[in-house]
């Protein structure tokens, strides 16, 4: 069992697991933190950024000043943002027989893969995972394609020159793989080769191993996966939550007598608790509006979003701003407000029973129909007319990049006044912000991440016992920066392996148990015999017939009926010769009688000494050893075979047969 | 006892007797039990008995078998040791053999009743009322009663237990106290019997294997020695005392609480002379043996003891101190003493009870700091204080707790994680640090107490309650951190600090967590009312939102924060703190926030914010706040209005409140206020009282007063009482003219005061004019009333009559409702 590590992000996964004779792909995440290396695309002409100086060497060689800007003394590539795919090479994608996902934030990379790598295999996944993974390739695809951008720098890829430039460019990794954004129609076409599964659904895979989607509470139809065959299982645990947000909550039991669980997609801000976040969330929007200013919140348009929606729906009225307007832009906004009205069976209990009442399950329908809450597919159009400040505005992308973020930043960034909240913890903010500096908006970074903390893991690894965990290396060691801090991390026992991005894992665990079925009429024919009480035993003579993964002893062919012609011939070249079979001993041989029986047939001068494995008789007289062990017995004579036969028969006396 | 109720008694023994008629309310039992022992302090209980037969009927009666509830049977067991305290009516009981049978083995003792607890708590409780006198030892000698407490000290419910353990203590000192020819010698053998015995089981307890027992023993000696002060204790001790010293070498020491209770109570007895009987031996080698968990108590204990050698202090502050200077060490960045402790020696004792479990180690560091926090405002508490390493360690603890402490050991590490995020820890090290500004500290480390104080306020992780406690440490600190003498203003670090803290407090003032943002207005009230005069805070809040957020807090939908930012904004408003600086948008600010809190005070739905608005209003009369100044009638007449028609009792009381500001300040305050006050010269009423009162009559304040006097809660009737009763006492103090007594106008306020009394309170009284308040005040019985108000509401109830009637009538209707069912 070997597991390929496609990705070192440890919330964007991409493995590959070898388990008997099936491959499966575990998630597909793809690491958008290369696009902060890039220059904004703004929505709007910004003469700030195109006015931004070229970047040139230390030596004042300006070759490379169309491809890089400075500002700030931060480097940035202008041109289309990139992002760095999962690892191609490590193993032939075209091999992957399924790939598994289990949210929609780890899909991202989907159709990279499936699209240019020979994939032929299946994609799972749940249905709200696809919808709204949808939305959110759409809304990527949309963001990038409506700026299109001439230029492509690629020069400053080149491994000579990367060296010379400043940090970070010169420190990122396999910036050669590193890939422009696709298309919709490849989005459309990743997205066909996808089939829905439910909750504890049992997919079989070419009859060798079954795999089962749990609820992961993470998000609206997230999912951790089992893996099993008849004796082994493993549990791929990615992205899951034991905090009661909207979606349905954690299935942990089915996670138990793992012998291996992967972990990934644990918080990556373990410090900070969301409920501290949320409250400081809250608490500095109201600040910022009651001093005449606006807030930004740079967000995906799913996820967290909903819960935020549903805070400031309680605290609006008891904070007085009933009456300040909130955005939400996104060209999927609408899509992503009502598809998450509809999942109810996905939605945890307290939402699945409004449902019956009827009521929406989540308050911000109500926001929308009181017309506290307004969305909008971009900010050309309705918005610009219906635009009032102050206000807050919520919309993508989380990096600042592209998006309509872009211009909200600019156009904000220069008054104190404003706030820039960031809840989203994927992107470094200060990386972020890197590219609007210097900027005198206010920033406030309360990072909502509601994924198992290493508190929960301790306790989940605790209550479902798996025999190994595996994890990304960056759980195994607290985080560089708080390196006192050694809750941060987890700790287990055994202690768990841990991976890198391109690295091979052998999973240390051997399959020794296959199941095999008998026949019914071969089964009837079996005579057992009680060997020891309690233990029966059978011998049986018949043919294994494996397809498809499935083993079945069936009856053996008659005996072929001596007849002439080429008929017989052709029946034994077909049927295997069936021997006749020696019978089977048990039993084992006690030395004392066995020395008596000896004693009783003549043999005198016995000598017995035992030995680390059993007993050695000694025959002096006849010059014969017998050597008796617990699985062998061997008589050892010389050249006398009516001897030897004499003393096996007496041996054998001591033994069942059957 | 009254006729009357000699009347009832006997049928109300009638019904206790009748099993068929169960008493459905035990707490008339308890009542009229109460009433027994007030007549039985008052005279002779032989008397009561004698023209009372009813009562020795019961008793005897309660003896035949049958099915008697238990709780009458524990009454009459109670009832019978009430009566028997008086040696002559002990001696007519056991006359008549009813002693023996009530409390001898004959009785409840071996009967089915005894399983219940009430009635075994009653048999004990019985004897404690009834071991008053000689012939009582002798008759629970004669009994076997002795053996019978001894069992009882094990019983199952804990309340029969502890009365067990009592009566010992008591039949221990009574036996001591000896017959008229004097208490008996010093010498233990010569101790009574009855003595010797209970001596003897105590010492056979403290020798036994079993913890429950020996607990037992400790705490019969502990409340011998707490309540027994004679001579003879210090023998029992000095006899005793080798078997205690003996539990130490027991490992682990059985009933450690117990024991530490013990060594107190005989450290605390002004009977013993310690140094005599080897108490502070015993005392240093108990600290010594207990765990560190149990030590603190002890340590605390002997750190309190006026007398005490200077070594045994000094080891009981060690093992105070321990804990913390555990922490210190295990976040040392370096090596060396941490300042807390020389000693290293007895660390890993206390370093073994901290680390292994999250539980031990927060319980323990709990105790320590709250032990500590009792210690430092002592007279008695250890000198020199170690201030810095104590300021050190709860900084650490908080930095550790909040995640920003970065040991450098393994043992800070672990520390780190077992203390992450404990919200006990938390509260308890604020309160701590708060006590400690009580002291200063080196610089460097007030600097860091700032820190930490802030980084609590800032976290979002804080939880409300911390976050209080973390509020209230920083003002006491804010509080002590004036230097320079004599003036009172915040210093420049302060004012630093102050910089930083504001913006915290205005993000906290937008929690979504109400708590949050009340007592962040509770925090800006403290500091308003301690430096809203001062130059550089009005500056430092000024240049803020502060003032803005609380005012828009007024119109919060939580009540408690409407309330708590009322009286922030009536602070702020005495401080004129609450205008924004001169701005032609907003002219009249204040008027507005006047307005704003009367309408609060007519509309608000709940009464803690109206509360609050009468409360700044009154104290905006008493400082003669700018809004009031302007029209102090107008303003008087207003808030008396809208207050009168309240419904919130309390604000109707603080209505009162404001009207005797506004007749003291009218009338002049009263004479006999406090006798060292500065009389303020407030200009005697140069006119006559009826010119005087003119004022008060404009603003209806008689009405209002006439109203509360007949309001149907108490409180506010008698402070109306108070009110005009004080304004009879001015009127009688001037020399004013004789006024008509009577006239028109009196009459009919008289018969409309009348008809409110009756209830009916809806005819205004209309314009009264001074005279004719004059006179309806002379008139008025305002004593009469003012006595019948100090009654409490169930005077007339409380009756004994009443309460044999009641207890009569709950039978009867018992019985009715028999008849009914047929």
């Amino acid at each position: 069992m070997k597991l390929y590590c496609l990705s070192g992000h440890p919330t964007l996964p991409c493995n590959v697991l070898k388990f008997k004779s099936t491959t499966i792909m575990l998630d597909c995440g793809l690491d958008m933190t290369s696009t902060l290396n890039f220059l904004p695309l703004p929505l709007v002409q910004s003469p700030r950024l195109s006015n931004l100086p070229g970047w040139s060497l230390k030596d004042g060689n300006a070759f490379l000043d169309k491809e890089l800007k400075e500002c700030s003394g931060h480097v940035f590539v202008d041109s289309v943002p990139e992002f760095c795919l999962p690892e191609t090479e490590l193993i032939d994608l075209s091999t992957v027989d399924v790939i598994l996902i289990s949210n929609y934030h780890c899909m991202m990379a989907l159709p990279y893969i499936t699209e240019h790598t020979g994939f032929t295999g299946t994609v799972y996944a749940t249905e709200p995972t696809v919808q709204i993974g949808r939305l959110l390739m759409e809304e990527l695809v949309n963001f990038i394609e409506r700026v299109p951008k001439a230029q492509s720098a690629s020069l400053w890829k080149n491994k000579d020159i990367q060296r010379l430039l400043p940090s970070p460019l010169k420190d990122a990794v396999e910036v050669s793989t590193w890939r422009r954004c696709y298309t919709m129609q490849e989005v459309n076409s990743a997205l066909s080769k996808i089939q829905l599964v439910g909750y504890s659904q049992k997919i079989e895979l070419f009859g060798a191993v079954q795999v089962t989607p749990l609820s992961s509470g993470y998000a609206l139809g997230s999912s951790n996966w089992i893996i099993q065959s008849h004796y082994e299982k493993v549990s791929y645990v990615s992205g899951s939550s034991l905090l009661t947000t909207h979606p349905q909550p954690m299935d942990q039991a089915s996670l138990k007598n793992s012998d291996v669980l992967i972990l990934t997609g644990l918080t990556q801000i373990p410090t900070a608790n969301p409920d501290g976040m949320v409250g400081e969330f809250c608490s500095n929007l109201a600040l910022t509006v009651r001093n005449g200013g606006n807030v930004l919140v740079p967000c995906y348009p799913s996820g967290v979003i909903y819960d935020l929606l549903e805070c400031l729906y309680q605290y609006i009225d008891s904070a007085g701003l009933s009456n300040i307007p909130f955005y939400f832009i996104s060209p999927v906004a609408n899509s992503s407000l009502e598809f998450s009205q509809i999942f109810a069976e996905w939605l945890c209990h307290n939402k699945q029973t409004k449902v019956y009442l009827p009521e929406p399950p989540f308050p911000h329908a109500e926001l929308i129909q009181t017309n506290k809450l307004k969305h909008y597919p971009s900010l050309h159009g309705d918005f610009s007319s219906d635009f009032r400040q102050p206000c807050v505005v919520f919309t993508g992308h989380p990096s600042l990049r592209f998006g309509d973020v872009v211009h909200f930043m600019e156009l904000w960034g220069k008054s104190s006044l404003n706030t820039v909240i960031f809840t989203e913890p994927d992107f470094s903010y200060l990386e972020a912000l890197a590219p609007y500096q210097p900027l005198a908006m206010k920033c406030i970074y309360c990072p909502i991440d509601t994924r198992l903390n290493f508190i929960q893991v301790s306790k989940l690894l605790k209550e479902v016992q798996p025999l190994h965990v595996v994890c990304p290396e960056q759980y195994t060691q607290p985080p560089p920066a708080q390196s006192h801090r050694m809750d941060l991390m987890i700790d287990c026992q055994p202690p768990p392996m841990s991976y890198r991005r391109a690295e091979v894992l052998a999973l240390p665990f051997k399959r020794r148990y296959e199941k095999i079925e008998i026949m019914p009429e071969l089964a009837d024919a079996l005579v057992p015999m009680e060997i020891k009480p309690g233990i029966s035993l059978a011998t049986v003579s018949a043919v294994l017939h494996t397809k498809d993964n499935k083993h079945v002893l069936q009856p053996p062919p008659r005996p072929a009926q001596p007849s002439g012609g080429k008929k017989r011939k052709r029946a034994s070249e077909d049927i295997p010769d069936c021997k006749v079979l020696k019978p089977l001993l048990s039993g084992s041989i006690p030395v004392e009688q066995f020395v008596q029986t000896l004693e009783k047939h003549g043999f005198s001068d016995i000598k017995v000494e035992d030995t680390a494995k059993g007993h050695i008789v000694l025959l002096q007289e006849a010059e014969t050893l017998i050597q008796i062990e617990e699985d062998s017995t061997h008589i050892i004579c010389d050249n006398d075979e009516m001897l030897r036969v004499r003393l096996r028969d007496l041996v054998l006396k001591f033994l069942q047969k059957f | 006892m009254d006729p009357e109720c000699s009347q009832l008694l006997p049928a109300l023994c009638a019904v206790l007797a009748d099993p068929r008629q169960p008493m459905a309310d035990d707490t008339c039992l308890e009542k009229l039990l109460d009433w027994f022992k007030t007549i039985t302090e008052a005279g002779s209980s032989l008397l009561l008995l004698q023209e009372n037969p009813c009562l020795v009927e019961l008793l005897c009666h309660v003896l035949k078998p049958q099915d008697l509830s238990s709780r009458v049977l524990s009454f009459s067991l109670r009832l019978t040791g009430v009566f028997a305290a008086q040696e002559d009516c002990f001696q007519y009981l056991q006359q008549g053999e009813l002693l023996p049978r009530l409390f001898g083995e004959a009785g409840p003792l071996g009967g089915a009743a005894w399983t219940a607890p009430t009635v075994r708590s009653g048999w004990i409780q019985g004897l404690r009322s009834l071991a008053q006198h000689p012939s009582a030892l002798h008759f629970l000698a004669d009994c076997g009663a002795v053996d019978t407490i001894f069992s009882l000290q094990g019983d199952s419910s804990l309340f029969v237990a502890s009365a067990a353990g009592q009566l010992l203590v008591h039949i221990l000192s009574l036996s001591m106290r000896g017959p008229a020819e004097g208490p008996p010698g010093l010498q233990a053998d010569d101790w009574p019997a009855c003595a010797q015995k209970i001596v003897g089981h105590i010492e056979e307890s403290l020798r036994s294997t079993a913890a429950p027992q020996i607990t037992q023993a400790l705490n019969v000696l502990t409340t011998t020695f707490g309540h027994c002060h004679d001579p003879w204790t210090q023998v029992l001790w000095v006899q005793l005392h080798p078997l205690v010293a003996a539990l130490l070498e027991k490992d682990p020491v059985p009933a450690a609480h117990s024991l530490v209770d013990l060594l107190l109570s005989v450290a605390r007895s002004p009977g013993l002379s310690s140094s005599s009987c080897g108490l502070w031996e015993t005392l240093a080698q108990t600290l010594s043996h207990l765990s560190p968990t149990q030590a603190g108590l002890l340590a605390l204990g002997i750190l309190k003891l006026q007398d005490c050698p200077q070594a045994l202090r000094a080891q009981a502050f060690a093992v105070l101190l321990q804990p913390l200077a555990c922490v210190l060490k295990a976040t040392a960045q370096g090596p060396g003493p941490s300042g807390l402790l020389d000693s290293t020696s007895a660390d890993s004792v206390t370093a073994d009870i901290l680390l292994p479990s999250k539980a031990a180690c927060v319980g323990l560091l709990c105790r320590t700091l709250a032990h500590l926090e009792l210690l430092l405002p002592l007279p008695q508490r250890p000198c020199p204080w170690p201030q810095a390493p104590l300021l050190g360690a709860a900084v650490t603890l908080l930095q550790l707790c909040g995640g920003s402490g970065s040991p450098a050991s393994d043992e800070g590490r672990q520390l780190c994680t077992l203390l992450l995020g404990c919200v006990r820890v938390q509260r308890a090290a604020l309160d701590f640090l708060g006590t400690l500004s009580q002291e200063t500290g080196p610089p460097e480390l007030v600097t860091q107490v700032f820190a930490v104080l802030l980084e609590y306020l800032r976290s979002p992780d804080s939880s409300p309650t911390v976050l209080k406690k973390a509020f209230q440490a920083t003002f006491r600190w804010l509080l002590s951190s004036p230097r320079t003498p004599g003036c009172s203003d915040l210093d420049s670090h302060a004012l630093l600090f102050l910089r930083e803290l504001l913006p915290v407090l205005q993000k906290r003032l937008c929690s979504p967590c109400w708590e949050v943002r009340d007592s962040g207005l509770e925090f800006l009230t403290q500091m308003t009312r301690r430096w809203g005069g001062q130059a550089g805070f009005r500056h430092a809040l000024l240049a803020s939102e502060v003032p803005r957020l609380t005012e828009q807090l007024l119109r919060d939908p939580e009540s408690y924060v409407r309330a708590s930012a009322v009286t922030a904004m009536g602070q702020l408003s005495s401080q004129g703190l609450c205008v924004p600086p001169a701005s032609p948008e907003h002219p009249g600010g204040q008027q507005s926030l006047l307005g704003e809190l009367l309408h609060i005070l007519s509309t608000d739905s709940e009464g803690f914010p109206r509360r609050a608005v009468m409360q700044v209003f009154t104290q905006w009369l008493r400082d003669s706040h700018a809004d009031v100044v302007g029209d102090t009638e107008q303003f008087v007449a207003g808030v008396l209005q809208v207050a009168g028609q309240d419904l919130d009792w309390e604000v109707r009381a603080q209505g009162l409140e404001l009207a005797l500001v506004f007749l003291e300040q009218t009338l002049g305050p009263p004479r006999s206020h406090c006798p060292y006050a500065v009389t303020p010269p407030v200009a005697a009423p140069a006119s006559p009282l009826t010119q005087a009162l003119q004022p008060l009559c404009r603003v209806r304040l008689f009405e209002f007063a006439f109203r509360a006097l007949f309001d149907c809660d108490r409180p506010v009737a008698q402070k109306s009482c108070d009110l005009l009763l004080l304004l009879r006492a001015k009127m009688a103090s001037s020399s004013s003219l004789q006024e008509p007594r009577s006239s028109p106008d009196v009459a009919s306020v008289e018969a409309a005061l009348q008809r409110w009394r009756a209830g009916d309170q809806a005819q205004p009284l209309g314009d009264l004019e001074p005279e004719v308040v004059l006179a309806v005040l002379r008139s008025m019985d305002l004593e009469g009333l003012r006595g019948a108000l100090a009654e409490s509401s169930d005077h007339v109830e409380k009756s004994p009559q009443s309460l044999l009637q009641d207890m009569l009538a709950t039978v009867g209707i018992l019985g009715e409702n028999e008849a009914d069912c047929y």
